[in-house]
């Protein structure tokens, strides 16, 4: 009896319209100081700190830890469905006079859970492609990858390659594919190289090996704005079994990959943008770029490709424009934008597997809404003397 | 008799007011010798899009200086005469006021001061000529800062540079600036001419030779290019020996053979390019009529009178009012549809175009209302609603033609109407539910005039346009969320106007939860909807201050003032609904 009247409580407060106003009030605070902050670290920080975490969390006054200050997108998301649920379970019957609302709570608890799937699994790439060229992979434009290659074959690469996330934990890489371990010495999220010399405070250099020995490293802050990407830079060491074989400086500004000679094979050593390979290629035919006459104005971009995949089973013409994306293999690519006189095309390439949730969710609500209000509606232009003093549903 | 005069005279005001309207579209009489308005109808391409004459020089003042009205010594010059003067008597036009300086530091960079200017804040190009080149300077220092870290100066600065060249380019848009006559030039010096022609060919911001047969339509070419080709092939085009009698018979102050050379001009392109001859000769029946205009002194007189109506003569005031808002109701309707057939858009493609339709839909909910309630607090509140839209409208108007090309991403009919126009009406209805309310605050607890009928009708008012609101905010959020997923691989963002959208979308649901969950009456309903207007503002404006996202449209330092001034004015409005009941001075009960 006593577990009952408990859960009677726990279920009265979970299903409150208080908690629901409460909520909604709190995520208004949180999108508003979201927007804001998005001057300060961009459109991606706000993504991570705000929208994609359960806490904000901020430096603590004293000592050097961390305080939660605020609930973060996922859980008041969370708490917003169990709200949700809980109001269903204890208030609504399901009747016909209360459709309309089964219909919009179940298609918003879609949209939030939709919404979570796209902040923890969707993955955004980039495609450029000159005129005439095939491409094979799309690359990160927030990710690297520290590519470890075997190039002694002639007509292949065999490619090892350590993402970011590795890097960043300072950790030790071992690999049986690799005849050595990578160990993480530093790790610079932002920075910038030069010749080593010409500026004060450089230090001791770290590389011992490879175009490093040469080269400065200066560490940026990371950049808060949309329409430039970090560069980052670590310093690795390589150990084989019998020692160091020394320290290398990789950065993605460094264009040529490393090479190095180990046990008569040949491997080169890259950091570059992560690399999603595609089970197809894309080869640019033509690409467009049409302004308004007489103005800078873009009036529209395309790209005319060739689409080869599926084993060999495809192989077609496709034109990718503004608005107008392609979608195939579980991605979507999308004309973003073009570069080197229009030469080369910037494909925007997105795979979210929740990414139809949102239509669905849209459908519901909308006609959810509809049939709510327009049961309101229906009534409020009946007159002021129809059903007065009834507002709720 | 008297019946009669009983049956029609409600109506004699809205005839009066019909009878002005219909004045305003009517051809201007004599308005002097020249035919300015015929030259005007003449359909050029600038900005990517065709348009007459008329409206290169109205937006072209606008621009300049702030209005379309300009005054010289010798009097008023219209937009029409002020360009013929760019074009050809630039030594004339040199001297006229027509650039607006409201920074003082940037009249320093000239070595002015305000007392040199008309008005104080207008000068000439004869005065900033010799400063024009430390404006260069200046503006390449500018140009080496970040677009948001410049300073007020700076912008300043690059702001005049800018309007400075698209005047100088207007100097080359038919016959090349110093140059003397044209035939003489052609005749004895043909290469010195090439190089002019050239030049015209790149700085001209308007083509007037229209396509020949079988060329895409927008295959307009300026004055030089068609010198150009002329020099190759023979006679120029008929077009520009047109607009050079034009021009001749203007510096002559000829105008018999100014109009009969206008005559010429118009009839010889009304055969090669009848469409855009039309459509331009509309549009300049469009600009001339100014129905945003007569529709705002509408709505402030329906404003006026329905306010007094709820003191004194409340039948007849307040079907006046009504029959007022009704008609500036109906001129806004063609202007924007007048707008929508000139553009061949959807009514939303900026930010101008935002602000009448959130008047106009704000308005025609209104006339709903009305009719329903019949106590002119749906007039009073649409009204004002149209006429501060109307406002802001103007003012966004002066950043240059309002009928812009859309940019790639944004060009899709489809999207604008469903999104845009969805996402517009509920900023309308938003601030519908919170100017209503505003009206029931202040009446109640600042007046005795609102009695409990009104009141209670208000409560419903607000209670629906919420519902109103919430629907449509929420189904152009959701759909802007699609068209994005469309165009950049993304549902949702978290970018700034997406988040503004979101919060109008949860600020709705919040309103009505709260009164669903009777954790509010009908007082703190009120308050609410007031804060509504707060959000909406922020997500329609403020949102553009940031700077940043794909959704920014530019601003202005004094849109930013005005945001914070109308924050502040809601602020207080929601600080008196915070007044206990108890204490209004119109006596309500069941209120909290």
């Amino acid at each position: 009896m006593a577990r009952n009247a408990a859960l009677r409580q726990f279920l009265a407060a979970a299903s409150s319209l208080r908690l629901t106003v409460a909520l909604l009030v709190l995520s208004m605070f949180l999108i508003f100081a979201a927007t804001l902050d998005q001057v300060h670290i961009g459109v991606w920080g706000v993504q991570g700190k705000y929208f994609h975490s359960f806490f904000i969390w901020t430096k603590a006054p004293i000592g050097n830890f961390n305080l939660p200050i605020f609930p973060g997108g996922y859980l008041l998301g969370a708490v917003l469905i169990v709200n949700l649920v809980a109001a269903h379970f204890s208030r609504f019957k399901l009747s016909a006079s209360k459709a309309g609302i089964w219909i919009i709570h179940l298609g918003l608890i879609l949209l939030l859970v939709g919404e979570g799937i796209s902040g923890m699994m969707q993955r955004d790439a980039q495609m450029r492609i000159d005129v005439g060229a095939t491409a094979t992979y799309a690359e990160s434009t927030r990710h690297v990858e520290l590519a470890v290659i075997d190039a002694t074959a002639r007509d292949h690469d065999d490619v090892v390659s350590i993402p970011d996330s590795l890097l960043s934990g300072l950790g030790t890489v071992q690999d049986p594919r690799l005849p050595f371990t990578v160990r993480v010495l530093s790790y610079f999220p932002n920075a910038t190289i030069r010749v080593r010399g010409l500026g004060p405070m450089e230090g001791p250099n770290p590389a011992t090996t490879g175009a490093g020995t040469g080269l400065a490293l200066m560490p940026l802050p990371p950049t808060r704005k949309d329409d430039e990407a970090d560069a980052p830079a670590c310093y690795v060491e390589l150990r084989g079994a019998d020692g160091p074989l020394g320290a290398w400086l990789v950065s993605t500004r460094l264009v040529e990959a490393q090479e190095l000679s180990f046990q008569g094979r040949r491997w080169l050593l890259s950091l570059r943008p992560a690399r999603d390979y595609l089970p197809f290629s894309i080869t640019l035919l033509k690409f467009t770029h049409d302004v308004y006459p007489g103005t800078e104005i873009p009036k529209n971009f395309a790209s005319r490709v060739r689409l080869r995949g599926g084993a060999g089973r495809d192989d077609r013409e496709v034109r990718i424009f503004m608005n107008n994306p392609l979608r195939y293999g579980g991605r979507a690519f999308y004309q973003a934008g073009c570069d080197n006189n229009d030469r080369t095309t910037i494909l925007q390439v997105v795979s979210n597997p929740g990414w139809q949730l949102p239509y669905l969710c849209c459908a519901m609500i909308a006609l959810g809404l509809a049939v709510q209000f327009g049961r309101h509606l229906f009534r409020f232009l009946r007159g002021p003397r129809a059903n007065p003093g009834a507002p709720a549903p | 008799m008297n019946t009669l005069l009983r049956r029609f005279l409600p109506w004699a005001p809205l005839a009066a007011a019909a009878c002005w309207v219909a004045a305003t579209v009517a051809p201007e009489g004599s308005a002097g010798p020249y035919d300015l308005a015929g030259l005007g109808r003449v359909p050029v391409l600038a900005d990517g899009r065709v348009k007459p004459l008329d409206t290169v020089a109205r937006t072209g003042l606008l621009l300049l200086q702030g209005r379309q009205r300009l005054e010289a010594g010798s009097g008023e010059i219209p937009p029409m005469g002020w360009l013929l003067d760019v074009f050809y008597r630039p030594e004339i036009a040199d001297t006229y006021s027509c650039f607006r300086i409201d920074n003082a530091d940037l009249l320093t960079v000239f070595g002015l001061a305000p007392a040199d200017g008309t008005g104080g804040v207008r000068f000439s190009y004869d005065q900033m000529r010799s400063g024009l080149p430390e404006l260069d300077r200046q503006a390449r220092l500018a140009g080496e800062a970040d677009a948001a870290e410049r300073s007020v100066f700076q912008r300043a600065v690059i702001a005049l540079e800018n309007r400075i060249s698209l005047y100088d380019r207007l100097k080359y848009g038919l016959e090349p600036p110093g140059e003397g006559r044209l035939l003489t030039l052609i005749a004895t010096q043909p290469e010195r001419a090439r190089i002019a022609f050239g030049a015209m060919d790149t700085q001209s911001p308007i083509r007037v030779i229209p396509p020949g047969p079988g060329e895409p339509s927008e295959q307009w070419r300026t004055a030089g290019r068609g010198f150009l080709e002329a020099t190759a092939a023979g006679a120029p085009d008929p077009a520009l020996m047109a607009y050079a009698r034009i021009g001749a018979a203007w510096r002559e102050l000829s105008p018999a053979k100014f109009n009969a050379a206008v005559d010429g001009l118009a009839a010889g392109l009304a055969l090669r390019a009848p469409g855009p001859v039309a459509r331009a000769g509309w549009e300049a029946v469009f600009n001339r009529a100014a129905p945003f205009y007569t529709s705002l002194v509408l709505y402030v007189a329906a404003f006026i009178l329905g306010a007094v109506s709820w003191l004194r003569w409340r039948e007849q005031l307040g079907r006046t009012a009504l029959h007022l808002m009704a008609l500036a109701f109906v001129l806004a309707t063609v202007g924007i549809a007048a707008r929508m057939w000139l553009e061949g858009r959807p009514p939303v493609t900026n930010l101008y175009s935002s602000a009448l339709f959130i008047g106009w839909g704000a308005a025609g909910l209104c006339l709903i209302l009305e009719r329903i309630h019949r106590n002119a607090i749906a007039s009073v509140a649409g009204s004002l609603i149209g006429f501060a839209t109307l406002v802001i409208a103007h003012n966004l108007s002066l950043s240059g033609d309002t009928m812009e090309m859309m940019r790639a991403v944004l060009d899709s009919n489809f999207w604008l109407a469903t999104h845009v126009v969805a996402v517009t009406t509920g900023y309308a209805a938003t601030f519908l539910a919170g100017f209503l309310a505003t009206i029931y605050i202040l009446r109640g607890a600042l007046t005795r005039s609102l009695d409990s009928a009104s009141a209670e009708s208000l409560g419903r008012m607000v209670y629906g346009v919420a519902c109103f609101a919430l629907f449509f905010s929420f189904i152009g959020t959701v759909l802007g969320g699609i068209w994005a997923d469309q165009s950049w691989g993304r549902f949702w963002g978290w970018d700034p106007k997406e988040n503004g959208a979101l919060l109008i979308v949860i600020w709705n649901a919040v309103i009505l939860h709260a009164r669903w969950g009777g954790l509010v009456r009908t007082r703190g309903l009120m308050g609410m909807a007031v804060f509504g207007n707060v959000v909406t503002a922020w997500s329609w404006f403020g949102v553009n201050m940031l700077g940043v996202g794909l959704h920014s449209y530019g601003f202005t330092d004094a849109a930013f003032r005005g945001l914070i001034a109308f924050v502040a004015t809601q602020a207080v409005v929601i600080a008196v609904s915070a007044i206990p009941a108890a204490r209004w001075r119109s006596p309500l009960s069941g209120t909290r």
